[in-house]
């Protein structure tokens, strides 16, 4: 085996992602000095995207417990039992710093790299969502950005006939550095199919299949600091170029497989490659695996080991075969015209055993490789003076708009305004299954041949985290199950992708652990438990750190995809009521970012109790089919929902607030505030004694508050648009702003 | 290869009024059309001109919509 | 007795499923066709289904027109067999050369997955005959590169010999820009062979075959079909 190599030097420890006392503490584990591969392999696992040592201790804070979870974090994704034997397979994930780097290559590698995550646990992909944050349209930079990343998530997901059915986009001046590509995939699986990222049985083969190894995804700049002697190798960009033709064989041939008893063990060889996904697989089966890297197929001449180990060449899975029965599995891969290779064993002592050129070159027990790095603890802070203060009025200036402006303005936003300028670009119809499309609280796949069908949501609330991170994920959690409600589901479980600044950064550290917090309390109180999730730090551009931004996907359950309300308002005469909080404010809103005001002033008041209690109640009355339609108060308060419904439904409306504005307000809180836990229903006339019946028996606050029709939006005695107008507007926000050439 | 020029092409068309943006106002106009790289043996160049036009006709290049043509070069060893 | 309908699936294919799932909702039996194999096993009509067969790589449809099951489908095609294409299937039918024409990148540069009107303009030939002339049909459209191009003399040939299938339209059947999703000459949707047996069009009629999915108009051209295969 190759020498320990002298103690390298800070620099090149910052070139590995190594810090001298993670050197030190290595040696002290090994009981030796590692040489050059095995520093590689123990810098990129011990590295903040693999072992977590930053968010680790918060997560444990998250419960993944509950009657019908299969499989919790830990796995390539969260399971959950959806009866008669069929499970549900979900998780989000980040890719956010390679998007910035190159928009469609970055958005399409994160969907693959999700894809592969669900189909390794034997799962078909049934529906990919998206949650994007981009700067202000108004800047031709952020315009490309955004339209090459709907092209790159499209790309991938229409090539490879996976619908993406659903997702949410902000546009902040404070992504203008770093935008946030979070994806996340849901697929199906049998009972006896689910298939686990495990090496077991000593002698089983470890075989490779898919693409070649090239060097795609290495640091060059890890590669020059330590590989000394190789001053000529041309050096490759970090650029990873998706192959979804390749990927689609890759599922296809793993999902045939995923029934066979001649397969042990299935994972997706994502960041650090074959490190990673060997170490972790041997890890969980209380195993070691022995590799030998001339048996690794590559796409390039003269790679050295340590690049064959840490390549983050794209759609690639390691599997672990039944010993003797490794032909039928690479028959099936030889099938789809996919390359398969055997490169190592299963052995006993549980280490990484790598060989070349028949030598031993490295030799890490997995204790050490997986779980040996030291746990990072950051000071934090909370952030002090006027940019956070909570007590400051949300408005510094009047507003400089009566209320019909401020309210059409608000329909023209990109933030509330129609997504289908990005949703048509996405197949998001693609298996016949998808009752609900794009562009609605939730979207709706249905399950085959059964009466009931998944109800899936991202969202996040980066805004009111800004204001108080703890509050912040609240709200997201809170939106995601009111969304799951307005289509009648009852939320099953959640994913989770936390984006964050650099945690070395007091205040993010603090937002971090803050936001951590408040979604355990969050789930907790609404019983959804965590089964899956990703974090995503360090994003940050010259010393500015993005707003802290959790994101959530849920995933819940229809009893009848065949009972669905429709989009929007159904009938002129219908009575319309506002169900659950009661409370608005204008602090972290959309029309404070419209008016160029700073975040200030209290986030949102949140009363999770009264949400779960809300969400049962919508969720039956929509069940019930006494709610013709229901839509929550979000994004420009109970105004903006209105004018939704209405649009939707193409009918107007007339709304009667019982509170009256404040002389200092003039109406603005009152409309355009954004208090949690509000829905709008509307209900036939003779629904209303169930309506207010099935609010009452469970305490939630219910008025009727309007009548369906006409043909404008009107709230008596404060504002009244056209509906036509309202129309215009929500269109425009979107696909005017994105009108001309993307530069 | 390039689309036959009776043949619209919107790409072409969005990289024309790209480069105007950008302060090009001397383009014309923009035709995009694709480059293809073939390593191949062959004993002459004859020989390999006449294989690479039967790849072009049969495979590379779709006769009703795109033109091609070619250039054959011999690479070292 | 059902009537055996082949699905053809190349790597990349992606609505084999799908249309298997319209296929039975027809009536019809699907039997999926790997286009490694030479044969058609029994089948009465073939399907050749959307998505990105080897990847859509050089042109849609390029590579896939070699595959050893396209000698079959071909053979199945000129004796008269009820051939449809489908998206991808229909991009694989023009370079195959059992249609006319080929389609290009859509005007737009963009993926377009929106639901369409399409106006029925011949009612000849295994899926149209059931239907009849300037019906309008609403179907999902789902695809980047959709573009129906003809050389001009062709185009009036295509015209004249009534093998222009399907146009894109408005809710009542006028023709427009604003109704073109992808610049498509004359709107063109669909076009069909001369003796109409091979249909190849763009829109997805497998999309539309259940009211849950928003339309019923695709199981017409399958019934259609399989009535004509059933009185033969």
């Amino acid at each position: 085996m190759t020498a320990g190599m002298a103690t390298p030097s800070p620099a090149q420890l910052r070139e590995l992602a190594l810090t001298e006392e993670e050197y030190h503490h290595a040696v002290r584990q090994l009981g030796r000095v590692p040489n050059q591969l095995e520093l590689g392999m123990l810098g990129a696992l011990w590295s903040e995207h693999c072992s977590y040592k930053t968010s680790r201790r918060l997560l444990s804070q998250l419960s993944s417990k509950g009657p019908q979870v299969v499989v919790g974090p830990g796995e390539n994704a969260g399971v959950v039992d959806l009866g008669e034997g069929l499970l549900c397979c979900f998780k989000i994930e980040s890719h956010n710093h390679p998007s910035a780097i190159e928009p469609v290559q970055g958005a399409a590698t994160g969907v693959g790299g999700i894809l592969r995550d669900v189909f390794a646990m034997g799962a078909r992909p049934v529906a990919l969502l998206d949650a994007l944050r981009f700067g202000d349209l108004t800047d031709a930079a952020q315009r490309h950005r955004f339209a090459k990343v709907v092209e790159g998530v499209g790309h991938y997901g229409n090539c490879i006939g996976v619908p993406t059915v659903g997702g949410e986009t902000y546009f902040d001046a404070a992504y203008q550095g770093n935008c946030l590509v979070n994806a996340m995939c849901v697929g199906l699986v049998t009972a006896p199919r689910l298939l686990h990222a495990v090496a077991r049985g000593v002698g089983n083969p470890v075989l490779l299949v898919g693409a070649d190894t090239g060097r795609d995804g290495i640091h060059g700049a890890t590669f020059a600091s330590v590989q000394l002697d190789e001053g000529a190798e041309e050096r490759r960009p970090a650029v990873q170029v998706g192959n979804p033709f390749l990927e689609k064989c890759l599922m296809e041939a793993c999902l045939e497989l995923a029934g066979s008893s001649a397969l042990v063990g299935l994972q997706d060889c994502g960041a650090a490659g074959l490190t990673s996904s060997c170490a972790e697989m041997a890890r969980r089966g209380g195993v070691g695996i022995r590799l030998d890297l001339d048996q690794v197929a590559r796409r390039e001449l003269g790679m050295t080991p340590y690049e064959v180990m840490l390549s983050e060449s794209q759609e690639r899975m390691v599997l672990v075969v039944e010993r003797g029965r490794v032909e039928e599995v690479r028959a099936v891969f030889d099938r789809w015209e996919l390359r398969s290779d055997v490169v190592g064993e299963v052995i006993s002592p549980e280490e990484l055993q790598i060989c070349s050129g028949g030598e031993m070159v490295a030799r890490l027990p997995l204790q050490i490789l997986v779980e040996g790095f030291l746990p990072r603890r950051p000071r934090s802070a909370r952030p002090e003076g006027v940019a956070r203060d909570l007590s400051a009025p949300p408005l510094a200036a009047e507003v400089p708009w009566t209320l019909e402006e401020a309210w059409l303005r608000l329909l023209a936003s990109p933030n509330c305004a129609d997504t289908s300028w990005i949703y048509r670009q996405y197949d998001h119809q693609v298996g016949d299954d998808t009752v609900v499309l794009p562009g609605r609280d939730a979207a709706v796949v249905r399950l085959r041949g059964r009466p009931d069908g998944l109800a899936l949501t991202v969202d996040g609330a980066h805004r009111s985290s800004l204001l108080d991170p703890r509050r912040g994920a609240q709200l997201a959690v809170a939106e995601a199950v009111r969304n799951l409600a307005c289509l009648g589901a009852r939320p099953l479980a959640l994913t989770n992708c936390l984006n964050f600044g650099d945690p070395d950064r007091e205040e993010v550290m603090w937002q971090l652990e803050e936001a951590v917090a408040g979604l355990a309390d969050a789930c907790r109180q609404l019983a959804l438990p965590v089964v899956s999730g990703n974090v995503s730090l360090y994003n940050d551009l010259s010393g500015a750190s993005i707003p802290p931004t959790p994101v959530v996907g849920v995933v819940g359950q229809v009893d009848d995809v065949q009972r669905l309300p429709g989009p929007g308002f159904a009938a002129p005469g219908d009575h319309i009521y506002l169900v659950g909080g009661e409370g608005a404010g204008l602090g972290g809103s959309e029309l404070q970012r419209l008016l160029g005001e700073a975040v200030l002033g209290p986030p949102p008041e949140l009363d999770l109790e009264l949400e779960r209690r809300a969400s049962e109640a919508v969720r039956q009355l929509v069940s019930e089919r006494v709610a013709r339609s229901a839509h929550d108060c979000s994004l420009g308060g109970l105004a903006v929902a209105l004018a939704e419904c209405c649009v939707e439904g193409s009918l107007g409306a007339v709304v009667r607030l019982a509170e009256a504005p404040t002389p200092s307000d003039g109406g603005f809180d009152l409309l355009f505030g954004e208090g949690s836990g509000r829905y709008l229903l509307s209900v036939e006339p003779s629904g209303g004694v169930r309506t207010e019946e099935v609010c009452s028996h469970l305490g939630v606050p219910c008025v009727r508050v309007g009548e369906v029709g006409g043909d404008s939006v009107e709230i008596v005695g404060l504002a009244q648009i056209p509906l036509a107008a309202a129309a215009e507007a929500r269109l425009k926000g979107i696909a005017g702003a994105m009108a001309g050439p993307v530069l | 290869m390039t689309l036959k020029p009776v043949v619209n092409d919107p790409q072409g068309l969005a990289v024309t009024q790209g480069l105007h943006a950008l302060g090009y106002p001397e383009v014309l106009g923009t035709r995009v059309g694709k480059h293809i790289q073939l390593t191949l043996t062959a004993k002459d160049r004859q020989g390999a001109e006449s294989r690479v036009e039967e790849m072009c006709r049969r495979l590379l290049c779709n006769g009703v919509i795109e033109d091609f043509h070619f250039q054959v070069a011999e690479a070292g060893g | 007795m059902t009537w055996r309908c082949g699905i053809a699936v190349f790597p990349g294919t992606w609505s084999e499923r799908d249309c298997a799932h319209w296929v039975e909702l027809a009536g019809g039996e699907p039997v999926m066709l790997w286009h490694a194999e030479r044969e058609l096993k029994g089948a009465d009509l073939v399907i050749l289904p959307g998505g990105f067969a080897h990847g859509d790589y050089l042109r849609t449809g390029a590579i896939a027109r070699f595959a050893p099951l396209m000698a079959a489908v071909r053979e199945h095609a000129l004796a008269g067999g009820p051939v449809l294409g489908i998206c991808n299937g229909f991009q694989i039918l023009c370079e195959a050369q059992l249609l006319p024409g080929a389609l290009l990148r859509n005007s737009c540069l963009q993926f377009r997955c929106q639901t369409t009107h399409l106006r029925v303009e011949a009612t000849r030939g295994p899926f149209l005959s059931g239907l009849e002339s300037g019906r309008i049909l609403t179907m999902p459209i789902s695809h980047g590169e959709g573009r129906y191009y003809a050389p001009p003399e062709q185009l009036l040939e295509l015209e004249a010999h009534g093998q222009v299938a399907l146009r894109y339209c408005g809710p009542s059947g006028e023709l427009g820009d604003e109704y073109n999703p992808n610049g498509s000459l004359q709107h063109i949707a669909g076009v069909m062979n001369r003796e109409g047996n091979v249909l190849g069009m763009m829109p997805h009629p497998e999309r539309a075959c259940e009211p849950l999915l928003g339309s019923e108009d695709g199981l017409h051209l399958l019934r259609a079909a399989l009535a004509l295969v059933g009185a033969s």
